[in-house]
């Protein structure tokens, strides 16, 4: 599956450099692995002890607060869109950037298309896992897609209402 | 003077909305070449106001809480002239339906619609919808605040939500801002009502859960007293919930009412607050700045001093008998003396419930630059209405209205029937629901015998899916399909009035399209012969059941 990071040159598709471990696999003592959320929960201890970094992938109804308390150990989560109408990862990952601070990167997979990005970038997505043709050139435009946000989310970006508080104010002063 | 007395939109605004007409062209544009499937393109379509519907595609535009200018009002009229067949149609939710766009006209239709800060965002799809609320906000004589200044801000937040563009299913939110809810908030997934509690604050009461559709349920209250600064905090909780748990295994049980039926008002107000709790200090809090600026917007008209007592008005009364009727069925009182409410019918005799001509459009405009300050309401009634017109004036908008067709003196009568499109238009539809209220309309069309019966609201829907809210109507009339045959399930004593909000009670098997008429015939009469002194239809109803209505409709069939 073509992967995609924001911020990387327009459709560029980029090499994915973990290794996903199936659920019965052994855990190798280190380089990049990602686990489900039933095997991070089942062997945390050791996936911690090792050297490399760890990843985990969620199913959209698995609770994001299990993690809350390891959201610096983490490097990698992926949220998963069964469909691309199942919107119940987006809740999940503002939790996990704007509730629990999770820096690492947010990865989407499933029904991720292009025009979702904007939404997704929104929510703090990062990084994306489409079969889309023109999904990466997309991406490279979807930051500037809309100027203006009505929401303050884990983007950062302003929303109107604060742009307009700031210019009332100047005008005041 | 400002052009209008509601939200005018700022660059801001004005850029989101060309770009997203921008975005939508080049979605038509890869739709057309064949590299968006009509399964990943009608979500997008939909979230722009596009559906497909029998014969054509059908955009619905979005008049947010019902309010328009004189001046939008116009640009529909031209649009429904160069992109549709010359008319449109006012639905129950205070949208306008243009019922025969082409797919490759339709971000030129957007794009015309932009030019006068309108849009059709979010009138379909699994987000949350355009917001209503009372036709009457700003103007009424019962009014404790203007709820449109609630309605614009939730607006705002929710367009182009990016965690709420894919909920379970459709999410509609309703403010009233009077005791006297003119907006039905208890059939809503969330219903906000501004009251004024104890200490003399004015906050919200969050109803939660409400709904018609085939899965009718009354809302239940999820939080009392919601101070005002707090609305967008605790809004974005109770979706969030609702996205992370509502049911998604089954497009008829997705809505937030099924979520509060299945885990209880009492979790699911848990379980809000619980999340409440970590958003409450965020980002979203309101600030009084904030708050005052967009309340400024709806700053109410200074209407120059008008005289109560008018003798014009008093001896057109007297000696004609439908403007006598007219006065009280259409005029509604206003908070400023001298001034009254004047709701234009758009259910003449025999016609289509909701429909105006690009004609009749710019006409009701004209009406409303002439008398009431440039204005006009959208009501949830399928009716339009002129908020600020002087007493004085009152004949002068009666004649006017008149020659437009628009001057039935029937507002909550009989013959103010609400109907969705049904099966004429609708692809949803089992059963006709046009035809129906014409027949009906047509059969008690003198005006005298409407005033005889009084308060009667017959609503209609041509399936199961309730557009024409005939759950709560007095009279509910729902078309249903029995083996490619058109039958109409009829149900009594559904009310929206708040604190008496009832859904109708079926009367028994479904009758045929030709019988509709005489059966709504017979439970008239039997409520002639039964009303005691004062009791509207729904009154006498209330006091002696179903029972006599049914015997008596069953027996004249």
């Amino acid at each position: 599956m073509p992967l995609y990071r924001e911020g990387a040159p327009s459709g560029l598709v980029v090499e994915d450099p973990w290794l996903r471990l199936a659920d019965d696999a052994a855990v190798p003592a280190d380089g990049m692995v990602l686990v489900s959320f039933a095997r991070w929960r089942e062997a945390r201890a050791a996936l911690l002890a090792r050297r490399g970094p760890v990843g985990v992938v969620l199913a959209n109804t698995d609770p994001v607060e299990a993690l809350a308390a390891d959201v610096s150990r983490l490097d990698l989560m992926v949220l998963h869109f069964p469909k691309f109408s199942d919107g119940r990862a987006y809740s999940q990952a503002r939790l996990l950037r704007g509730r629990f601070g999770y820096q690492g990167e947010l990865r989407a997979s499933g029904g991720v298309l292009q025009d979702q990005i904007a939404f997704m970038l929104r929510c703090g997505f990062d990084s994306f896992e489409s079969e889309q043709k023109g999904f990466g050139e997309a991406l490279a435009k979807a930051r500037t897609l809309f100027s203006v946000v009505y929401q303050p989310t884990e983007d950062g970006r302003s929303p109107a209402s604060l742009l307009r508080l700031k210019r009332r104010n100047v005008l005041v002063s | 003077m400002p052009d209008t007395y509601f939200y005018r939109y700022d660059d801001y605004d004005r850029t989101l909305v060309s770009e997203r007409v921008d975005q939508f062209r080049d979605q038509v544009r890869r739709r057309l070449a064949g590299e968006l499937t009509e399964e990943q393109f009608k979500p997008l379509r939909l979230t722009n106001g596009l559906y497909l519907q029998l014969h054509a595609y059908m955009l619905r535009v979005a008049i947010p809480y019902g309010t328009l200018s004189s001046r939008q009002l116009r640009k529909l009229a031209d649009i429904s002239r160069k992109y549709d067949r010359g008319y449109g149609h006012f639905t129950t939710r205070q949208n306008l339906q243009l019922n025969w766009i082409k797919l490759e006209d339709a971000p030129d239709a957007l794009a015309a619609l932009a030019e006068v800060d309108m849009h059709a965002l979010q009138t379909s799809g699994n987000c949350i919808r355009n917001v209503t609320a009372d036709h009457f906000a700003g103007a009424a004589a019962d009014e404790i605040e203007d709820p449109r200044i609630w309605a614009e801000i939730v607006r705002q937040w929710s367009t182009l939500h990016p965690e709420f563009t894919f909920l379970p299913r459709k999410f509609k939110i309703a403010i009233t801002g009077s005791p006297n809810d003119r907006a039905a908030v208890r059939v809503h997934d969330i219903g906000l009502r501004l009251w004024r509690n104890e200490q003399g604050e004015v906050g919200f009461e969050v109803i939660v859960g409400g709904g018609l559709g085939r899965t009718p349920m009354i809302g239940k209250t999820l939080r009392e007293f919601l101070p005002k600064n707090e609305l967008l905090a605790y809004l974005e909780a109770t979706l969030r919930v609702y996205n992370r748990y509502g049911r998604r295994d089954n497009l008829y049980k997705a809505r937030i009412k099924i979520l509060v039926h299945e885990v209880g008002v009492e979790k699911m107000r848990a379980d809000v607050e619980a999340e409440y709790a970590e958003t409450r200090d965020g980002l979203l809090g309101l600030s009084d700045e904030t708050i005052e600026a967009i309340s400024q917007q709806f700053a109410p008209p200074d209407l120059p001093p008008r005289s109560n007592l008018a003798g014009a008005v008093e001896a057109l009364r007297l000696e004609d008998r439908d403007f006598a009727l007219w006065l009280k069925s259409n005029v509604a009182p206003h908070r400023v003396k001298g001034y009254a409410i004047v709701t234009a019918s758009l259910k003449p005799a025999g016609a289509p419930p909701g429909d105006a001509s690009a004609v009749q459009m710019e006409g009701v405009a004209d009406i409303a630059d002439a008398y009431s300050q440039g204005e006009l309401r959208v009501s949830h009634e399928q009716n339009l209405i002129f908020p600020h017109v002087a007493i004085e004036d009152l004949p002068a908008v009666y004649a006017a209205l008149g020659r437009l067709g628009f001057a039935e003196a029937n507002v909550g009568k009989i013959t103010d029937i609400i109907a969705c499109p049904g099966l004429d238009y609708c692809a949803l539809a089992n059963a006709r629901s046009i035809p129906v209220a014409q027949r009906i309309s047509s059969h008690f069309a003198g005006l005298a015998r409407q005033h005889d019966i009084g308060d009667l609201k017959i609503k209609i829907s041509g399936c199961i899916n309730a557009c024409g809210h005939h759950h709560v109507g007095h009279i509910g009339i729902l078309g249903v399909d029995k083996n490619g045959v058109e039958l109409y399930q009829i149900s009594l004593g559904g009310d929206v009035d708040f604190g008496k909000t009832a859904l109708g009670t079926i009367l028994g098997p479904a009758v045929t399209a030709d019988k509709v008429v005489e059966a709504v015939d017979s439970l008239v009469t039997t409520y002639l012969d039964s009303r005691g002194d004062g009791e509207r239809f729904v009154d006498t109803f209330r006091r002696i059941g179903a029972e006599p209505f049914k015997d008596r409709m069953y027996a004249a069939l």
